[in-house]
């Protein structure tokens, strides 16, 4: 287990700026010590080229006083308190997700150990409920029903002061055709004092925790909320399904009535009542989710707001852990930039923090830019597939093997979820962020993603190769401007997540002569989001097709945070192969393979890329990831899917294992022979082709390739074919367009399509 | 279902050669099987010295509840837990331990 946890209020920075560092320490302990170091290769396994750091001296590098900090999971939305109310109605609508699990509030104010408010909610025993209290005692009714999981069920509370009468009313609605849902349960009581909601505010979704930490939260609640409602007096039950579809004609008697549907992208909770008591939510729920009267008529939130007029909320939700700095990093103004990291030590364990350091504002630029993949850093962000994915262990083609951080993480589901994992409740997670301690996104961990990409950084220190780094979030921002300033532009090993501003980005400055190396496997795959209003969060809908760990519901294929369709961006138009000349094939995880040259590798055009290696067949039989250049996620060039017809397959990767299987995309039909030993599609092809405007890209369509950099001192064929495509990607001289094609891209060898 | 034939000696003997990598289709078949058990349960191992040692765990199968640690059987051979694993999981679904004839 972790005894030091941190993380930084920036994943990007330049010279001049601060960030905010913020630090948990586990266990008893005074202080913690944090230092600085530029990062050069985060792989500490015997068999790599071992962990490699640069101190940095810096004001900051001392002792700080040692402090835990909780994190609060669970999204909610918080209203505000509502006027003294003699009579009064709450209803709302509810699809649990998970009602058996028991006490989980909707709609109220009820604080138990106040015993002060009231609220609509589910009892222990899985039935709707309200349960109330005027300071003293603490009341409760329960409709004697258990409410159906993934039902929309319509929940009211109304007080009659004059009749000194509750009731609670627990109606379902009709989930299909022929579905005859039960007669309303109705309960009422009467009550010598009056149920009271209180000077409180209200809660969606969970209770309120008096004192204390403010924000700490209780009894939340997995399911979907739409419509709801308060009324200045107490509907009958036939009266409250019209008063929740059209609260206006309440008249005076509406109090309060949150529209859902309305400012979808954003936190906010408006309020169409005459009070305009508009809330906020907490932890970045759902949006953007079927309501009650989604009929499939409609995919696009924006085009029917009514019928997304729900938000579903996940006891597992986490948007910011909201810690308290520790300290300031103030960035001297001459730090060159690079990857950096914070060490932070406390009793007899560490954890590193890291950042990039952009170029300052006006500073000379490099020639090339490593463009670091923080989109899909924070897709990945604390995955728990080890322990929550029945198929993890069959894809991966070995035993399971579970380090520090996965323990840690699994024992603490506070620190929130990846877009591959899947809430509580099963529902899809299609929100990460990078704004709590990621424990995957270090040095010293797998070899994944940000640690598997120090590898390219490696390589270049070992060149002595002057770099820029910039990141996603740059590339989000500013678009082609971001890279205008580079000739060439290299990738790390699994840039997967790309908003449509990055790719809109990168096809730009590849259109006006940009150099790119794409050192990866399954890149520009999936369409993901960024939203101002949720700085350092990132949303991913896993529409149809693709390899996924969970799928969007029918209708929620849009995302909250744009609108836009989400999905495979092959499925929206944009294949991989149009951008970078290959798309993602297959994927296994036990070992890698080695890639064979092919007729292109002996084009004039190609000489430059295999300069200095003889006639050797072979490349890349080995590397720091499953032995081999060519492993984990392949991409294969592919003419009807936009590899350009004058593009050079200059080599193609074989011999690949049992565990490789193509992805279903690929697939129209699922048919025995698909695996890596029997079909020809599960391979990589390593990529060659010129622009119009005398720039090239350059991919080699393998997560392995970058790991395999390092090998016996970087003297290896990996090695030498990556320096020489950097060498005359810095060359000014202009790459000119073949004037005839060269050989055509491979068609596809499933014989469906 | 595909179910392990406790004769076929020569699968294990053929994984103990070479557990990670290209395998025939039968030994393939038995791995599947033994990797698709349920979550609730299932061997995994947990890194006790990092790249140097392991020691093999079962996992709960309930999120938050940590696997079931057997300081007893550590390793500092993956290939070797590998095996043991294997080993395991051979005995559970064929009922017969399993031996190799040296």
């Amino acid at each position: 287990m972790k005894r030091v946890l941190g993380y930084a209020d920036r994943i990007s920075a330049r010279p001049g700026d601060r960030l905010a560092i913020m630090v948990s320490c586990e266990a008893a302990g005074d202080r913690f010590e944090a230092a600085l170091f530029r990062l050069i290769c985060g792989d500490d396994s015997p068999a790599g080229p071992g962990f490699k750091v640069e101190p940095v001296a810096h004001p900051a590098n001392r002792a700080y006083p040692a402090r835990r900090q909780p994190t609060h999971a669970g999204s909610c939305a918080r209203l505000p308190a509502l006027p003294a109310l003699a009579s009064f109605t709450l209803a709302v609508l509810a699809w649990p997700t998970t009602p058996e699990q028991g006490r989980q509030a909707i709609l109220g104010s009820f604080v138990a150990a106040q015993r002060r408010g009231l609220a609509l909610g589910i009892d222990a025993a899985g039935q709707g409920c309200v349960r109330f209290g005027d300071g003293e005692t603490v009341g409760e009714l329960s409709s004697g029903r258990k409410l159906p999981a993934r039902r929309w069920t319509l929940l009211a509370a109304s007080w009659d002061a004059g009749e000194r009468h509750l009731r609670l009313v627990q109606q379902e609605l009709p989930a299909f055709p022929a579905h005859a849902p039960p007669p309303p349960a109705v309960v009422g009581s009467l009550l010598a004092a009056a149920p009271d909601l209180g000077d409180l505010p209200l809660l969606l979704a969970a209770a309120a925790v008096p004192g204390g930490d403010p924000r700490a939260t209780a009894e939340h609640y997995n399911g979907k909320i739409e419509a709801p409602l308060v009324a200045a007096r107490a509907l009958p039950p036939e009266a409250l399904l019209p008063a929740l579809r059209d609260p206006p004609a309440l008249g005076g008697d509406l109090v309060a009535a949150w529209d859902l549907a309305a400012e979808i992208p954003t936190d906010r909770v408006l309020d169409r009542g005459p009070g305009a008591r508009h809330g906020r939510t907490v932890n970045l729920p759902t949006r953007a989710v079927t309501g009650s009267l989604w009929d499939g008529s409609e995919h696009d939130w924006r085009g029917a707001p009514a019928h997304y007029a729900a938000i579903h909320f996940h006891d597992d939700d986490l948007y910011d852990a909201g810690w308290a700095p520790d300290l300031q990093l103030a960035l001297p103004a001459g730090l060159r930039s690079g990857v950096y990291a914070l060490r932070l030590s406390f009793a007899g364990d560490e954890d590193w923090v890291p950042f990039f350091v952009t170029p300052a504002a006006g500073a000379k630029r490099a020639p090339v830019a490593y463009l670091a993949a923080t989109a899909t850093y924070t897709a990945y962000a604390n995955p728990h597939y080890a322990f929550d994915d029945p198929i993890d262990e069959v894809t991966r083609g070995t035993a399971t093997i579970l380090r520090p951080e996965d323990l840690h993480l699994n024992a603490h589901r506070e620190l929130g979820l990846s877009t591959y994992d899947t809430h509580s409740d099963g529902s899809g997670v299609c929100f990460a962020t990078r704004l709590r301690p990621v424990l995957n996104m270090r040095p010293r961990s797998r070899l994944w993603n940000f640690n598997a990409d120090t590898f390219v950084i490696d390589w270049l220190e070992w060149l002595g190769q002057p770099y820029d780094v910039i990141t996603d979030e740059e590339l989000h921002a500013e678009g082609a401007a971001a890279l205008a300033p580079y000739r060439a532009v290299i990738t790390g090993s699994h840039p997967e997540y790309y908003t449509t501003a990055m790719s809109d980005g990168l096809a730009g400055w590849l259109a006006g002569g940009g150099r790119l190396m794409y050192l990866g496997g399954n890149g520009f795959y999936w369409r993901a989001a960024y939203s101002p209003h949720f700085p350092g969060a990132v949303e991913v809908r896993r529409a149809e097709g693709g390899t996924r760990t969970w799928a969007a519901p029918a209708g929620e294929h849009h995302h909250a945070f744009t609108g836009e369709r989400g999905g495979l961006w092959r499925n929206l138009g944009r294949p991989p192969q149009r951008l970078v000349g290959v798309g993602f094939a297959a994927e296994g995880f036990d070992v890698s393979s080695y890639f064979r040259r092919g007729e292109g590798s002996r084009d004039p055009r190609a000489a430059f890329v295999f300069a200095g290696l003889g006639d050797s067949a072979v490349i890349g039989d080995h590397g720091g990831l499953g032995g081999g250049a060519a492993g984990i996620e392949l991409d294969r060039a592919d003419a009807l899917l936009g590899t350009p017809p004058h593009a050079l397959v200059l080599a193609s990767s074989e011999g690949h294992s049992n565990v490789y299987v193509p992805t279903p995309e690929e697939i129209l039909a699922m048919y025995p022979g698909l695996d890596g030993v029997e079909h020809p599609d599960v391979r990589a092809d390593m990529v060659f082709f010129e622009t119009p405007a005398g720039g090239a890209v350059w991919s080699t369509g393998s997560i392995a390739w970058s790991c395999a950099l390092a090998w016996r001192n970087h003297d290896n064929d990996v090695a030498r074919i990556t320096t020489n495509v950097l060498r005359r990607f810095l060359e000014e001289t202009p790459f000119a367009m073949p004037v005839s094609a060269g050989p055509a891209a491979p068609a596809p060898a499933t014989p469906s399509r | 279902m595909y179910e392990i034939d406790p004769e076929r000696l020569d699968l294990a003997r053929e994984f103990r050669a070479r557990p990670h990598g290209v395998h025939s289709a039968e030994l393939q078949r038995v791995l599947n099987r033994m990797r698709l058990q349920p979550l609730a349960g299932r061997y995994a191992l947990v890194v006790v010295e990092p790249y140097r040692r392991w020691m093999l765990a079962r996992l709960s199968g309930r999120r938050g509840v940590p696997p079931t640690l057997f300081p007893e059987r550590q390793f500092d051979d993956i290939a070797e837990a590998e095996w043991a694993i294997f080993r395991l999981r051979w005995e559970l679904l064929t009922g017969r331990a399993l031996e190799l004839p040296e």
